[in-house]
């Protein structure tokens, strides 16, 4: 490159003005919604003189619970992102029959699935799954903070760092039009040149850094820091599922990374490991990517499950029934979601034996799986269950996931799989279990946590219209894509000749436009809970009668989340502190020993995007300074060890006695 | 139900719920840096899994038997072990709190990894110049990403070893620094181990007959 | 079970319209594998369905407006249900796998045919037809080998005749999907997949690719003829009487992509036109193809060295990744 004695083309390499959509009506609309938002957003920061207080409190800061709220913020503002692609879809596919081909020409219609799955998959559930996770084990553990505060604000902002990347190519180039997995030949150079393939594999390998680091530190945090007395067995059901996600994300997450760089090695090295000539293989990327995707499914739903079990057992008023065997089935599913990836390619043609063997692990799955779904039933039995939102939330993903785990055997066996494979039916699988387990158990964590983190409960009555439009939705949305599936109607399709299935994508359209009122709901429950806050306040810390830590400290918890490091005697350990008219203690408090905020975390994180997108758009110079202020800024930070402070005991007096004074009004 | 049974069935001695005074919480950061190791593993278990894969496909191009040099292979294997070896001693010094001698198995250390990456470059760019770069066949684009990123991560070894020296100079053998200078150990002889493998699964197996 | 599925089947037919071409496909395999998704889904069904009316039955008799319900806060352990809920999914799953086992074999795509339905074992002396299918951005190229003839999105061949399919692709993965017929298989550059098929009702099928392949992805659709042994020869005839003949110098040209490509016939193929797509040959001095590799490999051992000249003419062919 440094042949071409061009300036320009030094310092911009391959980004030029007609990279940029302008001659896309769509794309420009929505740049300039997002633009007006976005300087709204700027204008109304700078007005009200947040700059500051965000970038003291949130931004640098290495409060696990903080930390735990922004990454949900993240998830939420990319979930409408995600939606807003699946409403593309969901519209050109009812629309694009016969002689019509819809709005989208594939050049969109492409770029358009494929951003929706990464999106939702890498920026949507992960980061709301790692927000929950953050936000609450350590309170269920009775610990201060995580193992690593400072890694945990990084981790934070490289995730965030991977979403711009994802979003930039909305506006700057385009995004890949491969599919969520990028397999190779298709994604390799000689397939598609474009920058789309590179906008995907910087914006992951970014964000997987974070993943990564994240995971290592809550894993560390499980193990090390719980309160005395609370041994493995006496963890409440979400941390150890948030310990089994970690493993996972620690096992898996680094297969992505090496499949990734091999790709990324083919498209700019011109190496041979995936390309069709000078003996690559493309199977070997559809194995790996398939051996951290299937992981990562169960990344996903685990901390679902464990939400469920935690949600099920405070509105049901009673213990969770059975959780040695719950935490069994989770073990269990941990080790087995590694021996199941060939199911998602028994067409490759493997041979029976090779399919068979798979196909059998894949089943073995729904044994500890229904054992779980048994657990919660027999949770309810007499129990006495309130149907506050979270748990609704929950008796709907009882019955949804059932189904979608019906039809995921249903796949799982070799010569079925051979007709319904990349079919409708297989989309309507995943998102039967991912929205059906994954995003109800976020929803309902959302729902069940927001008194903690804020001090004031939501809205039920917006949460409940969000919730029926989100039910209602979803079945309307794919109860006819499993339908279609059965008519062989393929996946990823952006026009059809039969105009006999048009009705079941027009009805499919109507639910994607239920959920888009969900989605609005939800919007709105947040806006009237935060209007109604003095209404909703909750001043005990325990709005839902709880079980476990979490809810014996105050909400919003102080810094410090405990006072005193409780001592732990039983699963659910609140519950018996209650039983035990335990007493809060006074006096005799001690300085505590916490970490201090630091803007390393996010400074890191802007060189890295600025690196991912120089490398993304061959502007080399830009990468190379980049990258070393990357790491000139990373070994500088390790001169910093003056990394923590005492709180000291009077101002912990201070705000025990302000808690006290509020309690002593209810 | 068992657990609390036991523990409720002695209601003469009141439960504690709170532990009375500070808390202290055993330090986490070996065990982090160990798992971050073990998923750096499962890169490289990738990495030799996609040679053990693509190390056959010369598509025409060289074998690793006509290109490996085992001469020099074996003088870098030493390189890397003996650097093990005196990061070993290295590290009994600090447990003296020996700080000189301990800077100078450092330095030993160092030129030893830097000896290793500057032969190990040698070969690349004699590869490279006989056409055999790491385009030319499936086996030479794993074999050099294989052996490449072992050698990237002798290389952030290195930086991270003179600025630990650095850093020991400025603060002395302080508790932070011993502490890294232990994960650091981790990382150095971890790569030994990785090196190991690549010595024998890819060099070994793939010259000798 | 014949009379459930048979109700299951209604059901589905009602459900859908008549027009689930998975329910009611006309090809033996496809119609075993049918059978197979119904099979598995009655044997789930045994579980999902008290599991489904017990959690709204729980649902509502434990509301806590309930006070008659019984309540039991410490209730959270029973041996014998515990046993009930692991092992009543394990029985389930010990039948599916041993379904599912001994399905996988009887079904594998490559296995030869044994019977062209049930109870009609494949006639004494009958040989499959072989096409060779491959996968071009965007349409499929379908060579009879021994018809001598090709047809570009056009796909015919006898009723009941056991049909060996030997699939392959250019560039990118596709998928290779005739519902009405079998199960899909991957179609993968350089690499060869089958598919061992039989077609039992005449009549005209939707076939297309699976697996998303670029933007002509959608236009990538074809017809399969299934028809009389007469009107397959008629179909050859037609064919030949095209005159066109897809040598090396043809296939290039159509292997360029393309979009919603229309039917082309071909009466000669060049011989040995698939085994080169397959080994990358059809240009045969290109230094990706693999029969070159073969031989300088040897030449390569022979020598003992690496000769720079090869290579650099190697790097020549590469194609480089920047600009």
């Amino acid at each position: 490159m440094l042949a071409h004695p061009d300036l320009t083309q030094l310092i911009f390499g391959r980004l030029t003005i007609d990279q940029l959509p302008l001659h896309e009506p769509i794309v420009v609309g929505t740049f300039i919604v997002v633009a007006l938002l976005g300087l709204a957003l700027l204008g109304a920061i700078t007005y009200f003189r947040l700059w500051g207080y965000l970038w003291r409190e949130w931004f640098t800061s290495i409060d696990h619970k903080k930390i735990g709220v922004m990454y949900i913020i993240l998830s939420l503002v990319m979930l409408l992102r995600g939606f807003s692609d699946a409403i593309m879809m969901r519209a050109q596919q009812a629309l694009s029959f016969g002689h019509s081909t819809g709005y989208l020409p594939p050049f969109h219609y492409d770029q358009v699935f494929t951003a929706h799955g990464v999106i939702m998959i890498f920026f949507v559930a992960m980061p709301m799954v790692t927000g929950i996770m953050n936000f609450v084990m350590p309170l269920q553990i009775g610990a201060r903070d995580v193992a690593f505060p400072f890694l945990n604000n990084f981790s934070l902002w490289m995730t965030i760092a991977g979403a711009v990347l994802v979003m930039a190519s909305l506006f700057i180039g385009e995004f890949a039009r491969t599919g969520w997995l990028a397999y190779p030949p298709l994604s390799d150079i000689v397939s598609s040149p474009d920058a789309g393939v590179d906008y995907y594999i910087w914006a992951l390998q970014i964000a997987g850094v974070g993943t990564l680091l994240s995971g290592v530190n809550l894993l560390t945090t499980i193990i090390k820091m719980r309160a005395p007395g609370m041994t493995l067995m006496r963890m409440p059901v979400f941390t150890w599922t948030a310990l089994c996600t970690n493993v996972l994300i620690v096992a898996a997450f680094p297969v992505l990374t090496a499949a990734l760089a091999m790709l990324a090695l083919d498209r700019y090295a011109g190496t041979n490991f995936f390309t069709t000539i000078l003996g690559g293989n493309a199977m070997m990327y559809v194995n790996l990517i398939w051996i951290w995707g299937h992981p990562e499914v169960y990344i996903l739903v685990l901390p679902a499950f464990g939400v469920f079990s935690e949600v099920t057992a405070t509105f049901c008023r009673k213990r969770l029934f059975g959780y040695a065997s719950m935490v069994y089935a989770t073990v269990v599913i941990t080790v087995l979601s590694y021996l199941v990836w060939l199911h998602h390619f028994f067409t490759m043609g493997s041979g029976a034996s090779v399919n068979s063997f798979f196909g059998i692990t894949t089943m073995i799955i729904s044994i500890p799986t229904g054992a779980k779904i048994f657990n919660w039933l027999f949770t309810m039995y007499r129990g006495r269950v309130t149907f506050e939102v979270p748990m609704m939330w929950t008796v709907a993903f009882m019955v949804t996931f059932v189904i979608g785990g019906m039809t995921g055997v249903m796949l799982a066996i070799p010569p079925a799989d051979f007709l319904l494979h990349n079919s409708l039916f297989l989309v309507a699988h995943f998102h039967n279990v991912i929205i059906g387990g994954v995003l109800f158990g976020m929803f309902a964590a959302i729902n069940y946590w927001f008194p903690k983190a804020f001090g004031f409960k939501l809205d039920p009555f917006w949460g409940k219209c969000a919730f029926w439009f989100w039910v209602i939705g979803f079945y309307f949305a794919f109860m006819p894509l499993y339908v279609l599936g059965f008519m062989g109607v393929t996946r990823r399709l952006s026009h059809f000749d039969d105009p006999s299935l048009q009705k079941w994508f027009v009805i499919a359209a109507f639910g994607a436009f239920l959920i888009l009122l969900g989605i609005l709901s939800m919007l709105m429950q947040f806006y009237v809970s935060f209007r109604n806050r003095e209404k909703l306040r909750d001043v005990t810390g325990d709005p839902w009668g709880g079980r476990t830590l979490e809810w014996s400290t105050s909400s919003p918890p102080p810094k410090y989340n405990f006072a005193f490091t409780p001592c732990i005697h039983d699963i659910d350990a609140w519950w018996q502190m209650k039983q035990h008219h335990y007493q809060r203690p006074q006096q005799g408090f001690l300085p505590i020993h916490m970490p201090k905020n630091t803007g390393a975390g996010i400074i890191l994180a802007g060189f890295a995007t600025v690196f991912g997108f120089a490398m993304i758009w061959y502007m080399w110079p830009l990468a190379i300074i980049s990258f070393a202020a990357l790491i000139a800024t990373a070994i500088g930070h390790t001169f910093n060890y003056n990394r923590d402070y005492y709180i000291a005991a009077d101002e912990v007096a201070r705000v025990e006695a302000s808690r006290t004074e509020l309690l002593g009004h209810v | 139900m068992s657990d609390t049974a036991t523990t409720m069935s002695s209601p003469a001695q009141p439960l504690r719920f709170h532990v009375e005074g500070e808390h202290h919480v055993e330090n986490g950061t070996m065990l982090g840096f160990w798992l971050y190791l073990m998923s750096d593993c499962l890169v490289f278990a990738c990495l030799f899994a996609a040679y053990g894969v693509l190390g056959r496909n010369y598509s025409g191009g060289p074998t690793a038997a006509q290109v490996l040099e085992l001469p020099v292979v074996a003088i870098n294997t030493t390189l890397l072990l003996l650097s093990s070896i005196t990061y070993g001693f290295a590290v009994l010094e600090m447990q003296q709190n020996r700080r000189g001698p301990m800077m100078a198995w450092l330095t030993v250390t160092g030129l030893l990894g830097a000896g290793f990456i500057g032969l190990e470059l040698t070969e690349f760019s004699h590869l490279i110049s006989i056409g055999a770069g790491p385009q030319r066949s499936a086996f030479l684009s794993s074999f050099f990403t294989l052996v490449g990123t072992h050698g990237l991560h002798v290389t952030c070894g290195i930086i991270w070893l003179i600025t630990l020296m650095v850093q020991v100079g400025k603060k002395g053998l302080i508790p932070a620094n011993k502490r890294r200078l232990m994960c650091l150990s981790m990382f150095w002889h971890f790569l030994d181990v990785v090196w190991v493998g690549v010595f024998s699964f890819v060099y070994l197996m793939g010259v000798l007959p | 079970m014949k009379a459930l599925r048979g109700l299951v089947l209604i059901a589905v037919a009602l459900l859908a319209g008549c027009h689930t071409v998975l329910m009611s496909p006309s090809g033996d395999l496809a119609v075993q594998q049918r059978d197979l998704i119904i099979d598995s889904v009655l044997l789930m069904l045994l579980i999902i369905v008290p599991v489904m009316v017990l959690i709204f039955v729980f649902a509502w008799h434990f509301r806590a407006s309930n006070k008659q319900a019984d309540y039991d806060p410490d209730w959270d352990h029973s041996t014998m249900l515990e046993l009930l809920i692991w092992s009543a999914p394990l029985l389930i799953i010990i039948a599916l796998g041993a379904l599912t086992w001994v399905s996988t074999h009887k079904l594998d795509p490559y296995r030869p045919l044994d019977r062209i339905a049930a109870g009609r074992p494949v006639p004494a002396g009958v040989k499959p037809l072989t096409v060779e299918v491959v996968a071009l951005d965007w349409k499929w190229l379908f060579i009879y080998p021994e018809e001598g003839i090709a047809t570009v999105n056009d796909l015919a061949a006898p009723v009941d005749r056991p049909i060996q399919f030997k699939i392959t692709a250019s560039t990118v993965m596709n998928s290779f999907f005739i519902p009405a017929l079998a199960g899909q298989i991957y179609a993968m550059p350089n690499m060869e997949t089958q598919l061992q098929a039989v077609m039992n009702k005449p009549g005209d099928f939707e076939g297309f690719s699976a697996n998303y392949s670029g933007s002509g992805f959608s236009g990538m659709r074809f017809t399969f003829h299934a028809v009389s042994d007469d009107a397959f020869a008629q179909w050859v005839q037609q064919a030949k009487a095209s005159g066109n003949a897809l040598n090396r110098d043809a296939y290039v040209k159509l292997e360029q992509p393309s979009q919603d490509e229309p039917v082309h016939r071909y009466a000669s193929v060049d011989a040995g036109l698939y085994q080169d797509i397959l080994t990358n040959c059809v240009q045969p001095d290109s230094m990706s193809c693999m029969r070159n590799m073969k031989a300088s490999d040897a030449k390569a051992s022979d020598a003992g060295a690496v000769r720079s000249s090869n290579d650099s003419n190697a790097m020549a062919a590469m194609p480089t990744a920047h600009p």
